[in-house]
């Protein structure tokens, strides 16, 4: 991470006010109040361009793709190819074949755990997640762990909500047939090492999936760089529409794997003795696919082009230790993560208030969190809290919005003094 | 911030810090869960009866102050009534809450309840004001769980 003088410079640099004129969400206001968007986390808002791609789409080029001779199918085809390449570029795949399209992060964790989940894990055989994922990332392992008679295990986390990575080293072994981890956690802002834990596992010849729903959105990566075996992200939490998500896998594994779903598009020939299939990426696509979403996701990698994105996660590294320093200065506010490596997200509590009424009590002051659980049930447990604010930041929050949720988490302690 | 001072008044606060009948009874005849698993709020419910009256009714569990002071005051409300009567006040409160009663013009007994009205304006919230409800409603129907997601 950027070091506290270099980031100043680069804060100064960022001109966060140009950046919000590209997002037309922001303008409104909410409860009286102008709008302080601070779930991000959950979902990000669309740049103009983004928008403006989407419109043209329906209103210009729309057709089913893959499928017509005809003018439209083919511009709209173009369009969806095209999409795919940036998708390609945008995490440096080596090969666009191997960018799949999904509905989401966790339509791509589902796929990998049921598809190589059905290949390669048998009885006793063991699936290595951590203490901090979301429910997407766990629940589709444990799905196919009770079908084959496999089994879950748990790679821990400490009291600042880091991986313990000696007790990775110690859960690997001959039986582990994947580790699903996440890039950064949703719940806590943690960033794990991935790179390194890929190398781990790979010494042991066991594959890694990435779920990088909230990494993608905040910094550059390199599926090649990390030499993950699956890389998982959705479209909406970076800037582009709900229905748009990338499942990224080396092809030695996607050839070797079943089909997930099946029907159109996907086959090479059906008879009912039995039917062949596509290669990748169409053997994982069956169906009419999010067209405008998966051009909107084209057209968000273009908007993060246009940009300083390194600069831009510089400036919103600064303002989460911003954030966090406010919060931490408030008596009574705990801080819920607090690794040493975090992006985007600040978890916190406030004592004796449930966070549901620090929800509630923010939405009247016009700003937008999170409260609950965040799908991360036993990271909760872990630190024994039934749920948790959470604000998390994008490249368009600014310091004044930082300031005024400090000044809303006052203001519940004053209701509730 | 009128809206908000509406649905955090000073008695649901009150109620929150200090909830009422916020224990354990070891010889309830009904006990139900009830959960809300999008926020994580969670309570047990305990009624004990005489005869067709509602002896003693408490409550365990965390959540928010709007779910905790609404089981508070719900537990003070059920003390004496009978089935019949607790029925139709789970049946008005959930009305209230939902839209379907209009406390100022229509008949009801809801009483000191109508605290909770300000809720309707807080979609979100509908479910918090409602869960110790459904889960006394559960209890006292034979269920013993409830869930309102």
């Amino acid at each position: 991470m950027a070091k506290p003088e270099s980031a100043l410079r680069d804060v100064a640099a960022w001109n966060v006010e140009k950046i919000r004129e590209d997002f037309p969400v922001l303008t409104q206001t909410v409860n009286g109040k102008p709008l302080v968007y601070l779930d991000n986390a959950a979902s990000s808002h669309v740049p103009r361009l983004v928008i403006d791609r989407g419109s043209k789409y329906l209103a210009e080029e729309h057709s089913n793709i893959h499928r017509g001779v005809h003018y439209l199918s083919q511009n709209a085809t173009t369009a969806y190819e095209a999409a795919r390449e940036k998708v390609k570029r945008f995490i440096n795949a080596p090969d666009v074949k191997e960018c799949i399209f999904v509905r989401g992060c966790t339509e791509g964790v589902n796929l990998v755990a049921h598809s190589y989940g059905r290949k390669f894990i048998g009885k006793g055989d063991e699936i290595l997640v951590s203490q901090m994922e979301h429910h997407s990332n766990i629940l589709p392992w444990q799905q196919i762990a009770e079908d084959k008679g496999a089994f879950l295990k748990v790679i821990p986390i400490n009291e600042r909500g880091e991986l313990i990575s000696e007790e990775f080293e110690r859960l690997l072994n001959e039986r582990t047939k994947m580790v699903a981890i996440s890039h950064v956690s949703n719940s806590l802002g943690t960033v794990n090492p991935v790179k390194e834990m890929v190398e781990t596992a790979h010494k042991f010849g066991v594959p890694v999936l990435v779920d990088a729903a909230q990494s993608v959105p905040h910094f550059p990566v390199d599926v090649q760089d990390l030499d993950c075996d699956f890389f998982v992200f959705s479209g909406h939490k970076m800037y582009a529409p709900t229905g748009s998500g990338v499942l990224y896998g080396k092809r030695k594994w996607l050839d070797q794997m079943p089909p997930y779903q099946t029907g159109g598009g996907m086959i090479r020939t059906v008879s009912f003795e039995g039917s062949t299939y596509a290669p990748i990426p169409e053997k994982f696509e069956a169906g009419t696919p999010a067209i405008a979403a998966g051009i909107g996701l084209g057209a968000a990698i273009d908007y993060i082009n246009s940009i300083d994105f390194a600069a831009a996660a510089r400036y919103e590294h600064e303002l989460l230790e911003y954030a966090t320093a406010r919060l931490a200065d408030i008596p009574g506010v705990r801080i819920i993560g607090t690794a040493s490596e975090k992006a985007s997200v600040l978890s916190f509590e406030v004592e004796g208030v449930h966070p549901h009424d620090i929800g509630t009590i923010l939405d009247q002051q016009g700003i937008a969190i999170r409260a609950g659980h965040h799908c991360a049930q036993p990271v909760m447990k872990f630190f024994d809290v039934p749920a948790t604010a959470r604000a998390s930041f994008a490249f368009y929050n600014t310091r004044e919005e930082v300031d005024k949720l400090a000044d809303a988490v006052q203001k519940v302690k004053e209701v509730f003094a | 911030m009128s809206e908000l001072s509406e649905l955090y008044q000073e008695t649901i606060l009150e109620h929150n810090k200090n909830p009422r009948n916020f224990r354990e009874i070891e010889d309830a005849r009904y006990t139900a869960d009830g959960n809300n698993p999008l926020c994580g709020d969670a309570l047990r419910v305990y009624v004990k009866m005489d005869g067709d009256t509602v002896s003693d009714v408490a409550f365990k569990g965390s959540g928010c102050a709007i779910s905790k002071a609404s089981a508070s005051m719900m537990t003070q409300t059920l003390k004496g009534k009978d089935r019949e009567e607790a029925d139709a006040l789970f049946d008005e409160f959930h009305r209230m809450v939902t839209g379907d009663l209009d406390i100022e013009t229509q008949d009801n007994k809801l009483g000191k309840l109508k605290i909770f009205a300000g809720v309707l304006e807080f979609p979100a919230r509908v479910k918090c004001a409602s869960l110790s409800w459904h889960t006394v409603h559960a209890a006292l129907h034979g269920e013993d769980v409830v869930s309102t997601e």
